[in-house]
């Protein structure tokens, strides 16, 4: 296996070293010097969701949690995020108490310590935008809020209200219609 | 204005060596304040809705003094990763490297191995799209080909918190968030990779579960 991905690799290189074909050389590139890409790449950081590893990692193990793959997150991490979320919103440590969406500790801790988002193909993407949930992330979606809002708010968004909203809605630019959406830089 | 922005922009930052900051912004000690520190990541639909746009921001919290002199990691990789078949293990990547003023994008294709290794995984340059890295100051430089178009370049961080008084809250000397609140974010930015693929390319229909990482060239 391990001289499969050797050749594999050498075939590689090769292949951005050297097959450049005339058509789709970009001018000061080609068979001479086309960037040589190989290599090892290892992994440092990792994210899905927004503020995940920030809130219900603790400090001692935010660096692992960037190398453990999504694949094995919930067995490595579920308790200690389940542990954060009831220290941070106690209402979450009393039996049955679940947030607006209808979890429990238990169940929302396991939905994301698999840290990766969940983007639907079909349509709407957004984080939550009052009738889609987690089928996307968009950039005007306003993820902290809605975060707060099933940490602290309870059943129905009602509880603790002056710790479900930061009151920032907005991105300070507006986002462009077209790509690459993201607004020029300050 | 400007002024204000540059004072902004350096209180920020004194702030932000102190804290740690949302929402993946210096998350852990590792990563912390490096090129290879993602800040945020989104997957949305695109203009055209047959495609999908992924967005990595990195390098979080830059003044824009600090953002003229930025740039990518040239041992830095960006990889998109997509899981189609409900896993969680990704079944096609998006890589993107930076070399000399270029990002190359390649994929959406199988990774040579899953995990927290990478290859570059092009099979001939053909699968290559390079884009030039958009300077600060410049109009944003775009490239498409194969149906697949690509950014590279500083831009505002679309994230926005405020991050200063949920630290308050957390630490204890605050109990609720102000109304209105202030936007950390306000006045600063990141290097952004944007990409935007068909989404016959990467399912075509359903759920996908993805996410992004940044890999460092051994």
């Amino acid at each position: 296996m391990k001289t499969i991905k050797i050749i594999l690799g050498l075939t590689l290189i090769a292949g951005l070293l050297f097959n450049c074909s005339a058509d789709d050389t970009p001018k000061g590139e080609g068979i001479y010097n086309n960037p040589n890409l190989s290599g090892i790449y290892v992994q440092e950081d990792q994210m899905g969701r927004p503020a995940v590893n920030t809130v219900f990692v603790s400090s001692d193990s935010k660096d692992m949690f960037n190398v453990t793959v999504p694949s094995d997150q919930n067995a490595a991490f579920q308790s200690m995020f389940q542990a954060n979320l009831e220290a941070l919103s106690p209402a979450y440590a009393n039996n049955g108490d679940t947030n607006a969406l209808g979890l429990d500790a238990a169940t929302f801790t396991s939905v994301l310590a698999t840290d990766v988002l969940n983007v639907s193909l079909d349509g709407t993407t957004t984080f939550y935008d009052g009738t889609n949930v987690l089928t996307g992330r968009a950039l005007a979606d306003d993820v902290i809020t809605v975060e707060l809002l099933l940490i602290f708010g309870g059943e129905d968004f009602t509880e603790n209200p002056g710790l479900s909203n930061d009151n920032v809605d907005a991105n300070d630019k507006p986002f462009l219609t077209s790509f690459p959406y993201l607004a020029s830089p300050w | 204005m400007k002024n204000f922005k540059k004072i902004l922009g350096v209180g920020i930052l004194a702030v932000a060596s102190l804290i740690v900051i949302a929402a993946d912004h210096i998350d852990a000690p590792v990563v912390q304040g490096g090129t290879s520190d993602i800040t945020d990541f989104y997957a949305f639909q695109g203009e055209n809705t047959n495609n999908l746009v992924f967005v990595a921001n990195l390098q979080g919290l830059l003044s824009p003094t600090a953002t003229a002199s930025a740039a990518f990691d040239e041992d830095v990789m960006i990889e998109f990763n997509i899981d189609n078949t409900g896993d969680n293990i990704e079944d096609l990547v998006i890589q993107a490297v930076p070399r000399n003023g270029k990002m190359y994008i390649i994929g959406p294709v199988a990774p040579s191995q899953t995990g927290i290794n990478s290859t570059i995984t092009a099979e001939t340059s053909k699968d290559v799209l390079g884009v030039k890295i958009t300077s600060y100051g410049m109009d944003a430089m775009v490239e498409t080909k194969n149906g697949i178009s690509a950014f590279a370049g500083p831009r505002d961080d679309p994230f926005f918190m405020d991050f200063a008084q949920y630290s308050a809250i957390i630490g204890g000397t605050a109990t609720s968030f102000n109304n209105p609140g202030s936007d950390t974010f306000a006045g600063t930015n990141v290097m952004s990779v944007v990409v935007e693929v068909p989404k016959a390319m990467i399912g075509g229909s359903g759920t996908i579960n993805t996410w992004v990482e940044s890999k460092r060239k051994q």
